[in-house]
């Protein structure tokens, strides 16, 4: 069989054939296309190394080996490319490297996994260096010709100038000549002060096609005589099945194959998804056991937690145990959170076309390399026979850092040798089989003294840990170092991008690990989310107790960390905090994934207890602004998302299965709920912090905070669903 | 066999009875540009319009569309991309992951089809459409924008 599939312009050329799977990587990737006419009777130029091709016609391709999400990483990371190479902005674009190109290649992409607000943070430094290797050898190139000396030469805007000759070449004319030359071993990146791209408001790269329908996502997918499947997994974790009965449904119109995958899944093929969707639906299935889990009953096992004698330390220092002994006055509560599911717009998919010799996946995933070795295990075929070509992600939100839903789809491909499958689960499938944030509780407690002076704090959360269910080797000494994201020590180098700012005389932040038989994952903002209204919502009950204003009560413990300070402080003057104005306001600050952030929500409660979020002034400090206005989208974005979670968001298991399936049960805000947000971009420069996740965290606490302000009742349990907040 | 008008052109297709608009658009049509979000219109990413109402196709049964009825999808609301929704989109680079804003984009469409001077408020009553990256402040402003270019 020979399969040709051209994907997108800017895609890569695949051809699977006879002799097995091969990838002409080097063709397929010369981006743009040489049209010139110079060009036209010339083969493409090679690339100049791992992260930049140009054409003849000078159009720079840039790789990128992160996915894009929505989050923007594709453009800023293009962004820091094109500055250290000189490039003209304008002629740039993007395309994704091959897990597979990357694994044949040695890593030269490093680390394709996309999360933890990462995409540029931990790889801006390889990626500009790649990117000012390749100037530096284009450089070269032009020098070598001109037989001049390269300290003579500038470059600005794609152009190379010989200064005393006043000779240009463009980056296209000698790209051929510097993918010849060694790649130089000493580089120096640009300072920071003479960007001219980084920095900048540039538009996204990504837009225009997302607006015409012609952005192709993984569920757009169109393969020559594919086949689509939907698939039903038992909906109690950890059942199998049992039996099924496939006559019931294959006579359905459409229908190709009934199947089992794995242990635990049905699946129907058909030649169209919605036919196949239907069939799957009628499908009668038998399961067998499983764990008839109800979130219910687990809440007695959090409260258990809550005092129970062992726990892990996340963060302590101090005597905090001498501190409460003394206090003048405890302030105590328990805060409650719930299940969250992802639920990005996009349901799980992926298409996969599988032979003897060769397994083909089309995904969108946040972790290339984790879909290719799924990929792999899951066709028994060796991973250089496999290969994944990463497709946008109609949002991913951690979700799709995992790659259940691959191997599922290559499970089935299997099933049809020869004939690609492209697998979506319906929004149903989706909530039932996620990897759902954890519920976590906390019991917080601060200490007073006579003056209204903190001595003590306290935070004991209970709960599942992430790492314990999906990366059990990460776990050290019994502790979940992510569960106290925000919280934890800046003495580990592992959580110093998540520590706790605030400068207390004694404190300590405890863990007791409480294990529900749910799978939990990775879920945008992660603990910090939680952690932010444990910490947050304490100091603002701390500050009213003390009879202190909750900015100045702040700030007196923010005394070693002046960017906090500057954050809060920041959201504090610009809404008008202190202010005679009658209006009701809250206000957070905290650090995760390495920014600092702040927000002060302004909220009306009206007399049935109905709750308006008119107004949010947010403000982030995350070192270098790579595209601030790409920040702001994130910024207003993570509201959203998190406020979300505040107002509605809740996975209810009961005899183990999601109650909320769909989004009529599943709530999500709606622009009816969006406040005014506004975005302070403060980049203090010198760091590298992240953006797609920080300032979710500060969203709930805000608001709680604002609430309290308005009412005098303090909401302790989420989600709000609108209970009428005049009722304590 | 049914006849549809779908973005100017008469298309004969053959569907079972029940079958939703989204999924012949998308799986017989190749207009792949409407998506699939929830099923049970609750998401608006399956947003198209018939005679120039805003509908959710993934509940809407391809075969009660009438003989004249005109369905219009993000593909045909303009040749290249120029509607001034779309316009104003870009200007103000509303998507972030795009998978939703087609619905969103058709949804705006229809209300300044129907109201061109629609207002926050209006917008904010109207557009019940579900982004999960949340973009719904730069649709706010990408409403009045396009109310410019109109």
């Amino acid at each position: 069989m020979t399969n040709s599939i051209s994907l997108s312009r800017r895609g890569f050329l695949i051809s699977s054939g006879a002799a097995g799977l091969t990838i002409s990587f080097l063709a397929g990737c010369a981006g743009a296309d040489d049209n010139t006419p110079a060009a036209a009777d010339l083969p493409p130029n090679p690339e100049v190394n791992a992260w930049v091709h140009i054409g003849r016609d000078d159009v720079v391709t840039i790789r990128i080996a992160r996915s894009e999400m929505g989050q923007g990483t594709l453009t800023g990371l293009a962004q820091l490319v094109a500055e250290e190479l000189e490039a003209d902005w304008d002629k740039v674009v993007t395309e994704y490297p091959t897990p597979g190109e990357n694994l044949a290649r040695n890593r030269v992409w490093r680390d394709f996994s996309t999360g933890g607000s990462q995409g540029i943070r931990s790889s801006h430094q390889y990626v500009r260096e790649g990117a000012a290797a390749a100037r530096m050898m284009m450089v070269q190139a032009a020098a070598n010709e001109w037989g001049v000396q390269v300290g003579e030469c500038t470059v600005s805007k794609g152009v190379i100038t010989h200064g005393p000759s006043g000779n240009e070449l463009p980056f296209g004319a000698v790209a051929e000549a510097a993918s010849q030359l060694d790649a130089p071993s000493d580089i120096t990146l640009k300072d920071p002060s003479t960007w001219t791209i980084v920095g900048q408001p540039v538009a996204r790269l990504d837009t225009a096609d997302k607006v015409t329908g012609a952005q192709q996502y993984g569920a757009d997918i169109v393969l020559d005589g594919m086949l689509l499947a939907s698939i039903k997994a038992a909906p109690v974790r950890n059942a199998t099945v049992a039996s099924f009965d496939a006559s019931a449904v294959e006579g359905m119109p459409g229908v190709v194959k009934v199947m089992q995958v794995g242990d635990n899944a049905v699946a129907v093929i058909a030649d169209t998804w919605w036919r196949a969707n239907k069939a799957v639906e009628a499908l009668p299935v038998e399961w067998a056991g499983g764990d008839r889990f109800n979130s219910a009953d687990f809440e007695a096992e959090l409260d258990e937690g809550l005092t129970a004698e062992e726990a892990g330390i996340g963060n302590q220092g101090g005597d905090v145990d001498t501190a409460f002994a003394n206090a003048a006055q405890i302030v105590e509560a328990t805060y409650n959170l719930p299940f969250q599911s992802h639920a990005p717009m996009e349901p799980m998919n992926a298409t996969a076309l599988y032979t003897d010799e060769s397994c083909e996946v089309w995904c969108p995933t946040q972790n290339g390399e984790a879909a290719l070795a799924a990929a792999s295990q899951a066709s028994g075929l060796p991973i250089a026979q496999c290969e994944v070509y990463k497709q946008l992600l109609g949002g991913g939100f951690g979700r799709r850092g995992m790659s259940d839903y691959v191997a599922q789809a290559v499970l089935i491909a299997k099933e049809m040798p020869g004939t690609p499958i492209k697998l979506q689960w319906s929004r149903e499938e989706d909530q039932r089989q996620g990897f759902y944030h954890p519920t976590t509780k906390a019991r917080v407690r601060g200490a007073l003294d006579e003056d209204g002076n903190l001595t003590g704090v306290n935070i004991r959360i209970s709960g599942q840990s992430i790492l314990a269910g999906i990366m059990p080797q990460a776990i050290v000494g019994g502790i979940d170092i992510a569960t106290f994201q925000g919280l934890a020590s800046p003495d580990n180098p592992r959580t110093a991008d998540q520590s706790l700012k605030y400068t207390f005389p004694n404190f300590r932040i405890e863990h007791a690990m409480r294990t529900p038989p749910v799978r939990p994952g990775f879920w945008r903002g992660v603990n910090a989310n939680q952690n932010a209204i444990y910490l947050e919502c304490l100091m603002d009950e701390l500050a009213v107790a003390a009879g202190r204003d909750p900015l100045e009560f702040r700030l007196a413990h923010l005394q070693d960390s002046p960017k906090s300070a500057a954050v809060l402080q920041a959201v504090a003057d610009r809404s008008g905090w202190g202010s005679d104005d009658g209006k009701h306001r809250g206000l957070c600050a905290f650090y995760s994934f390495g920014s600092y952030t702040a927000a002060c929500a302004e909220v009306t409660v009206d007399d049935n207890g109905q709750l308006k979020i008119d107004r949010i002034v947010a403000a982030t400090d995350p070192g270098h602004a790579v595209n601030p206005q790409q920040i702001e989208a994130q910024v207003e974005g993570s509201f959203v998302y998190g406020l979300s979670a505040m107002l509605y968001g809740n996975v209810n298991f009961v005899d183990g299965e999601v109650q909320e399936t769909n989004f009529d049960t599943y709530n999500v805000m709606r622009l009816s709920e969006m406040p005014e947000v506004e975005t302070i971009v403060m980049p203090s420069g010198g760091f590298w912090g992240g953006v797609g996740e920080p300032t979710i965290a500060v969203a709930a606490p805000a608001v709680l905070n604002a609430i309290y302000a308005a009412t005098g009742n303090r909401v302790r349990e989420l989600p709000l669903n609108y209970r009428n907040l005049r009722e304590a | 066999m049914a006849r549809l008008h779908v973005n100017g052109q008469v298309v004969d297709v053959e569907f079972d009875d029940d079958t939703p608009l989204l999924w012949v658009l998308r799986e017989q049509l190749g207009l792949t540009g409407t998506k699939y979000g929830c099923g049970v219109a609750a998401c608006g990413a399956c947003t198209v319009h018939i005679d120039g109402m805003a509908v959710r196709s993934c509940v809407y049964p391809a075969s009660a569309i009438g003989a004249e009825e005109q369905i219009t999808t993000i593909e045909g609301l303009s040749e290249d991309g120029s509607h001034p929704v779309q316009e104003a989109w870009k200007e103000l680079d509303v998507p972030q992951c795009g998978y939703c804003q087609p619905g969103m984009i058709m949804a705006v469409a229809g209300m300044l089809n129907n109201n061109p001077e629609a207002t926050d408020e209006d917008t904010d009553t109207e557009i019940t459409n579900i982004c999960r990256c949340g973009t719904f402040q730069r649709v706010r402003r990408g409403v009045q924008l396009a109310k410019t270019k109109m």
